[in-house]
C-alpha cells in the first residue's frame, strides 16, 4: 500500500518527506533500540517519541515513515532533520491503539 | 565524437521511450454535432491547434485550426464539425516505441496525432511534437542523473589503489550528552558505505551496530571515537570512549539490562538492547571495559559477499 492513501484515509498531517512510497508493514515502539532490532525496510512506524533521534532510526532502517500519535508534533531539530533526509512525519490526534487498529484495518500488517 | 554517441542515446531512447509515456493524457475532445463557430473558443481557451472528435466514447475524426480557418474564409461558421473533420485519421497505439511516432510525424506532416488503446481502440490521449521533445529531454536527464550517480560512487577503490593491503579508515568524533547530534557518526558512515557500493544488508548492519554504539558514548560518557576500517574481506568498527567504564560487562550484555538514567528513558532509549542489538548484527564483538578509565568495543563484519563492481 502507498502512504499517499494512507495519510488521505486517515487524514494524517504531512509535515515532512516525500510521502509517494510503498510501505512493507508497520511496526509500532518507543523504544528506539527495540525499533532498530525490529522493524524493517519500508515499515511505517508509530510511536510517541518526537526527538531528533527518531529520523536516525528511521534513516538507518530505511523506514518509509514515522506517525506520532496523540497530536504530538515533532522538535524543530526533528522536523529539520527529517526534511533534510526526505524522511516522511505524519501527525494523528488518535493513539496508538487507535491508529494502529486502523492501519490493520486497511491491510498493513505487522512483519512476518 | 561526443555528437555520435548522444545522437545514438537519443536513437535508444526513441525505442525505449512508448509513445504512452511522453502523450498528454489530459486530452481536449469535441462533440461531432459541434458547430464550427464553437471550436473557437475550444481551440483558443486550451491553446491548441487542433482536437479529436468523439462521438460515443469512440474516436470519428480530428478537426484543426487549419480547418476552422478555412471555415472562416468560405463563411461556413454554422457547419458542423463532422463535416469539416478529417476522418480519415492516422492514430498511434499507446504501446508503441516513440520511434513509431516519430515516423509517423515524418510520413503525414501532421501536427498530432491521437493515442488509442490497443485493446479497446479507445481513446487514451494525443501526442505532438512538443510533447515527444519534452519526453526525451525528461528521460535523458534522469539518466544523466543516475550516471552521476554511479560515477561518485567510489567501489571502484579497492581495484585502482596499488598496493599489498589497502584499507580504508574513516574517523568519527561523538559528543557526549548531546543526543540531537545523536546519529549523525553512523548516519555518515552508512552514507560512506552506500558510496563504496557494499551490499545494503552489510551496511545496514553496520549502520546499526555503530548507532547503538554512538547513542552509548553520548548517554553514558562525555564523548568518545569511532573509526572504521574497511578492507576488501571486513569492516572493523572501533569505538572508544574515556569513561565511566562499565561494572559488569556481563551483565551489560543482557538483553533488558539497562542503567540507564531516566531523561535517557524518557527518550526511548536505555531500554537494554543496545549492546544485545550490536552482538546480534555484527560477526564478532569485543567488548573491554575498565571503570573510570574506559570502555574500547570492537566489532567486525565479515565481507563475504563483497563484490568489487567493475
Amino acid at each position: 500500500m502507498n502512504l499517499k492513501d494512507i495519510v488521505q484515509k486517515l487524514d494524517l498531517k504531512v509535515v515532512s518527506g516525500d510521502i509517494d512510497k510503498e510501505i512493507s508493514a508497520g511496526y509500532s515502539s518507543d523504544l528506539l533500540s527495540d525499533v532498530i532490532a525490529n522493524a524493517q525496510q519500508d515499515n511505517i512506524w508509530i510511536t510517541l517519541q518526537i526527538h531528533v533521534n527518531i529520523v536516525a532510526v528511521a534513516n538507518l532502517q530505511e523506514l518509509a515513515g514515522i506517525i506520532l500519535v496523540n497530536g504530538r508534533e515533532p522538535e524543530e531539530a526533528t522536523l529539520k532533520k527529517a526534511e533534510q533526509e526526505n524522511i516522511p512525519i505524519l501527525l494523528t490526534e488518535l493513539s496508538t491503539f487507535e491508529i494502529v487498529g486502523k492501519l490493520y484495518e486497511m491491510g498493513i500488517h505487522g512483519n512476518r | 565524437m561526443d555528437n555520435n554517441k548522444t545522437t545514438t542515446k537519443i536513437q535508444e531512447l526513441t525505442y525505449e521511450l512508448k509513445v504512452e509515456e511522453v502523450m498528454c493524457t489530459d486530452v481536449e475532445t469535441v462533440g461531432p454535432k459541434m458547430p464550427v463557430s464553437q471550436l473557437r473558443d475550444v481551440l483558443y481557451n486550451k491553446r491548441i491547434s487542433g482536437v479529436p472528435v468523439v462521438n460515443d466514447n469512440e474516436l470519428v475524426g480530428i478537426v484543426s485550426i487549419e480547418d476552422f480557418i478555412k471555415c472562416l474564409e468560405q463563411e461556413e461558421m454554422n457547419a458542423l464539425v463532422e463535416d469539416k473533420m478529417t476522418k480519415n485519421i492516422k492514430t498511434l497505439y499507446a504501446d508503441e516505441p516513440l520511434v513509431h511516432a516519430i515516423m509517423k510525424f515524418e510520413k503525414y506532416g501532421f501536427g498530432r496525432f491521437p493515442v488509442i488503446s490497443r485493446k479497446d481502440k479507445k481513446l487514451v490521449g494525443i501526442i505532438t511534437k512538443s510533447d515527444i521533445i519534452k519526453g526525451i529531454l525528461k528521460k535523458l536527464e534522469s539518466v544523466y542523473h543516475d550516471e552521476e550517480e554511479r560515477r561518485y560512487r567510489a567501489s571502484h577503490i579497492f581495484n585502482d589503489i596499488i598496493a599489498d593491503e589497502v584499507f580504508l579508515k574513516f574517523q568519527y568524533f561523538v559528543e557526549g550528552k548531546n543526543f540531537d547530534k545523536a546519529g549523525e557518526a553512523s548516519t555518515g558512515l552508512k552514507k560512506t558505505l552506500y558510496r563504496l557500493g557494499l551490499s545494503p544488508d552489510i551496511i545496514r548492519r553496520a549502520a546499526i551496530s555503530t548507532y547503538e554504539a554512538e547513542i552509548n558514548i553520548v548517554a553514558y560518557t562525555d564523548g568518545g571515537e569511532i573509526t572504521a576500517y574497511i578492507d576488501p574481506h571486513q569492516i572493523k568498527i572501533i569505538i572508544t570512549d574515556k569513561g565511566p567504564g562499565i561494572p559488569d560487562v556481563e551483565k551489560a550484555l543482557q538483553p533488558g539490562f539497562s542503567t540507564a538514567p531516566g531523561w535517557v528513558r524518557e527518550l526511548g532509549f536505555g531500554a537494554g538492547m543496545g549492546l544485545p542489538n550490536i552482538k546480534k548484527f555484527t560477526d564478532k564483538m569485543t567488548l573491554r571495559s575498565t571503570v573510570e578509565k574506559g570502555t574500547h568495543l570492537e566489532i567486525i563484519i565479515k565481507l563475504s559477499d563483497y563484490r568489487i563492481e567493475d
